[in-house]
């Protein structure tokens, strides 16, 4: 027998995914106005930032008035529950571009410091992180969530990467490279940041399909 | 686990051809408020009733297995059925006071089970009403009917009443069914109460009345005790798929 309860349940589902169709979409335009030096494209990101903090309050609405009403119970609370954290990563995830775009407006009015070769490269890992992380959430597939977490330390490499380029081989050399290579390396700070709230998500998939806790300890995994 | 205050072995138990209880195994803990859930008719009320025997009084009832209360087996033909269900008291849904005072109420099982003295009954009334919280509302009018109460009032005496005879063990069937909701509360508050003292089980239809006040929890489903375990695990993850569905109400 349907539930009624059932329906609200795939309602809370469509608006997580639409947050995270959002949330995928600021980053992919942010990471395009830096390589393409698109101040509109940046911008754009920027403003579109009130809605997604909009809907993630309407989402979170949502999940504290079927609870209320509901009382839910085991795989239903777990759901619930994960999906209220999911859509608060996903917001801080849409933030984080938001950030991007604004680090981007700092640069494109400076001459180009160096050809982006590693900055991409995080791009690209932290734009499969999220999308495997929505993925795992659809599919309920705790193999992918793993992957998103195995992920983790590739993101890790390319931010320490750009780092350590930016800094011994610009700003250690010439200070006054400092005010083109400071929000590079904050791009890829942001970047690795999104590829933690992809990770969290994953976490939490895991808690929700499974009833098992790996936050703090996934080296068990 | 520890001494259990009740340890179930093997237990089936057929009313005639029907078998109501198939080999259940379990181990409910002392000074703990452990809940059975099922839908009707799943064998919950039956496995409450066996505890203190209560079905010898259906027809046909058969048992096999143990049920060991104080390191005895109380399914035992000669098991002595007055001080276990001393030791091992019920708690009904509809309260069921005797049409008798306030005060003979609380005396009555006392009467038959204790030697005591007018002062030591007095002593006993006071001690029986405070423990549910009665004693300041009645304690000016122990001598009128007991019907005369609220159906809350009624319930808080039966508890009463049974504490008066010093049992261990407190079954309840249901014990809120026909309460209201603050009603309900106020007894679930009592409940929490009373296992410092007592070792409570307790049957309820209502899943939430069950995660909120008990310390575990067993599911029933067609006489099988399908989980056991503690009532935060069994309610956000339970490792039965028929658990689960019961739960989430989408069982049937």
């Amino acid at each position: 027998m349907e539930r009624h309860f059932d329906e609200e349940l795939a309602n809370l589902r469509k608006g997580i995914l639409r947050m995270a169709a959002m949330a995928q979409e600021a980053i992919f335009n942010s990471i395009e106005a830096l390589k393409n030096r698109d101040k509109g494209r940046a911008q754009a990101v920027i403003d579109t930032d009130d809605k997604i903090d909009m809907l993630e309050l309407e989402v979170d609405e949502k999940c504290i008035d079927l609870i209320a009403r509901h009382q839910p119970m085991a795989g239903d609370l777990r759901f619930i529950t994960t999906g209220m954290k999911i859509n608060s990563e996903l917001e801080r995830i849409a933030d984080l571009a938001v950030d991007i775009s604004q680090r981007v407006q700092d640069l494109i009015d400076k001459p180009i410091l160096k050809p982006l070769i590693d900055i991409p490269k995080l791009s690209v890992v932290a734009q499969n992180m999220v999308r495997d992380a929505i993925d795992a959430f659809v599919k309920r597939d705790v193999s992918l969530a793993k992957q998103v977490m195995c992920s983790d330390c590739e993101a890790d490499r390319l931010r320490n990467l750009v780092q350590e380029e930016l800094i011994n081989d610009f700003m250690a050399k010439d200070i006054g490279t400092a005010s083109r290579a400071v929000p590079l390396l904050l791009i890829a700070r942001h970047l690795e940041r999104i590829c933690d709230h992809a990770t969290n998500i994953a976490e939490d998939i895991i808690y929700m399909v499974e009833g098992k806790v790996v936050k703090h300890h996934s080296e068990d995994l | 686990m520890d001494n259990p205050a009740i340890l179930v072995k093997s237990l089936d138990l057929w009313y005639g051809d029907f078998k109501a209880l198939k080999g259940i195994n379990a181990s409910f803990r002392g000074k703990m408020i452990t809940s059975i859930i099922g839908p009707s008719g799943c064998g919950k009320s039956t496995l409450l009733r066996v505890f203190n025997r209560m079905n010898d009084l259906a027809e046909g009832v058969r048992t096999s297995g143990e049920i060991i209360i104080n390191g005895a087996d109380i399914l035992r033909r000669d098991a002595d059925l007055v001080a276990l269900r001393k030791r091992v008291g019920m708690v009904f849904q509809r309260p069921n006071p005797f049409p008798l005072s306030i005060y003979e109420n609380i005396v009555f099982g006392a009467r038959i089970h204790l030697e005591a003295k007018k002062k030591d009954l007095d002593y006993l009334v006071e001690q029986s009403l405070r423990s549910v919280l009665l004693w300041d509302e009645l304690k000016d009018r122990l001598g009128r009917s007991a019907l005369g109460l609220s159906l809350e009032q009624k319930q808080r005496l039966c508890i009463a009443r049974l504490l008066a005879v010093k049992p261990e063990i407190l079954l309840m069937d249901e014990p809120c069914s026909a309460l209201d909701p603050q009603a309900t509360q106020r007894i679930e508050e009592l409940m929490r109460e009373l296992k410092r003292d007592y070792t409570i089980v307790i049957v309820t239809h209502n899943m939430q009345q069950a995660a909120r006040i008990s310390d575990e929890t067993g599911f029933i489903l067609m006489g099988e005790l399908v989980e056991f375990g503690r009532t935060e695990t069994i309610f956000t993850k339970p490792s039965d798929r028929r658990t689960e569905d019961y739960i989430t109400g989408r069982y049937g």
